[in-house]
């Protein structure tokens, strides 16, 4: 037993799960304490969608956790089963026809599998380029093959930005392992973890400081949940505990603050126009499957402006 | 055991989450009439229902789509327990037609309840059709049967008409409340009432 811990706390990626770990509990610690003392209606209501929350959290660090320790294999599985999942709850929504169905099955079962195939055996010439240059060819023609040109423009560009927000940039996570940074000795996926647990804590931080604090709306026909207050309280927090982290990242302090910053502000950026896409479609989540989160789509949302500016300037910057 | 497999299978595929405006307290003999769009209507509405339901639920089929080939032929009368029906036939003759209701109470017994599609056919733009006269008397033969509306949503978006590979969208099943033929009710009057029922779920 002292020897799994021991091994655990040695390795830099096993040190940030056990402090996800340990988080969680001090987290689930103040939900039951927030459940006992809760009176009013509201406030009730308010802390059960809480516990509700921090227990899906136990079960998606608890997914992940597993996922980036069988390295490379399970963090690539894990990612496509959110793309293909996301895809599902996006294009449920998104405003396409019943002619579209061969496009469709097109992105989901060529273009989808595919990315995740060119990230496993490292690709990147491919990976880069899959969905921006041969989806945006391959998806129109099959759809003016169908041949229904009504609203043609609309629903091609739905289905292709299904696509790039559902698989191209959530493909980028995974696709961290690929990365070899000189001098970086810690296991591919620990950079990935990295990268999820700012932009997640982000998310949380938000939340929890616009819960507590927040007053002004930053946009208010978007979100009203999205205060100016919960912004910027979330935003220091989580960049000073992306900044304390560095040690687990090829990156120096001053450049861990300046790339948290860029997670944090991309993660704002996604949740913000994916709220937009909700509220176009007049639906308040994109779905039902993590209780208290509402469905993949709504807990990756974060995840999908933040992976791909996230790769590419570590790739631009740190790898020769 | 296949029927139970089937099921999680097809609540895989359709992704289909129900909803019940009032939910089932007993296993009281029903007619669940669907919308109808594509070729998964019928096996989701049955995954959908609660085991227990399920058990005693049978389909009402076109005997013309569920003979032809073995595979078919073993799903409806082993796994689905389906009543099958001649839709040419009830399309010619009014008395084939009164038979085939006949067949249907027969099915049903006592205990059994049906799943229909009272279109007939599946709608090929996903608008809902009128509704053929089967269910009017169905209902004047048994006048007690409870009527569960049931409205698929997105059914003819993962496998239209005439496709063959489902879209793995996320579809929806929901359940309205029971409903019954009223007494001296026209028959005009009652599909009406019970197609408005159906229409009346799709917003909800």
């Amino acid at each position: 037993m002292t020897n799994v811990v021991d091994a655990v706390l040695h390795s830099v990626l096993g040190r940030l799960v056990a402090g996800v770990v340990a988080l969680l509990v001090v987290a689930s610690v103040v939900g039951f304490v927030l459940s006992r003392r809760a009176k009013s209606e509201k406030a009730r209501a308010t802390v059960a969608n809480l516990n509700a929350r921090i227990r899906a959290w136990w079960v998606m660090v608890a997914v992940f956790g597993v996922a980036v320790a069988t390295g490379g294999i399970g963090s690539i599985v894990l990612f496509a089963l959110t793309s293909f999942l996301a895809m599902r709850e996006f294009m449920t929504l998104a405003p396409t026809a019943r002619t579209d169905h061969g496009a469709l099955l097109w992105a989901f079962f060529v273009f989808a599998p595919l990315q995740y195939v060119l990230v496993g055996v490292e690709w990147y010439g491919l990976f880069a380029i899959l969905i921006p240059v041969y989806a945006f060819v391959a998806i129109p023609t099959r759809m003016a093959i169908a041949g229904d040109t009504t609203r043609f423009l609309e629903r091609t560009s739905t289905v292709q930005w299904g696509l790039m927000a559902c698989v191209y940039c959530v493909s980028y996570a995974p696709a961290l392992l690929m990365l070899d940074v000189p001098g970086y000795a810690a296991p591919g996926a620990t950079l990935l973890f990295y990268l999820v647990l700012v932009a997640q804590f982000n998310d949380v931080m938000q939340y929890t400081w616009g819960k507590l604090v927040g007053k002004h709306p930053i946009a208010p026909t978007v979100s009203p949940n999205k205060t100016w207050e919960g912004f910027l309280g979330g935003t220091v927090t989580a960049v000073a505990v992306g900044t304390l982290l560095w040690w687990a990242t090829p990156f120096a302090p001053w450049q861990a603050a300046l790339m948290s910053l860029v997670i944090t502000l991309t993660g704002f950026a996604g949740g913000l126009v994916m709220s937009a896409v909700k509220r176009d479609r007049g639906v308040k989540d994109y779905g039902t499957l993590i209780e208290g989160h509402g469905g993949v789509l709504d807990r990756v949302d974060s995840l999908l402006f933040a992976a791909p500016v996230f790769f590419h300037l570590t790739r631009f910057f740190f790898v020769p | 055991m296949i029927g139970a497999a089937l099921a999680a299978l097809a609540r895989l595929i359709s992704g289909a989450t129900a909803h019940w405006v009032e939910p089932p307290t007993d296993a009281r003999q029903r007619v669940y009439f669907g919308n109808h769009t594509s070729h998964l209507d019928f096996i989701v509405i049955w995954s959908a229902l609660p085991p227990a339901l399920r058990a005693r639920t049978r389909p009402v089929a076109g005997a013309d789509y569920w003979s032809r080939g073995a595979l078919r032929r073993y799903l409806a009368s082993r796994v689905f327990d389906a009543i099958l029906i001649d839709r040419a036939a009830s399309g010619h003759s009014p008395r084939e037609a009164s038979r085939s209701i006949e067949r249907i109470a027969e099915g049903m017994g006592d205990d059994r309840s049906i799943i229909v599609f009272p279109e007939g056919t599946r709608s090929p733009s996903g608008e809902v059709l009128p509704f053929k006269s089967g269910l009017y008397h169905l209902c004047r033969m048994k006048p007690e049967l409870e009527l569960v509306p049931v409205y698929l949503a997105n059914m003819n978006r993962i496998l239209p008409k005439g496709k063959v590979l489902p879209v793995p969208l996320l579809g929806r099943v929901i359940f309205g409340a029971p409903m019954r033929l009223e007494p001296n009710e026209e028959k005009a009057a009652f599909l009406g009432r019970a197609r408005d029922a159906l229409l009346a779920l799709r917003d909800r």
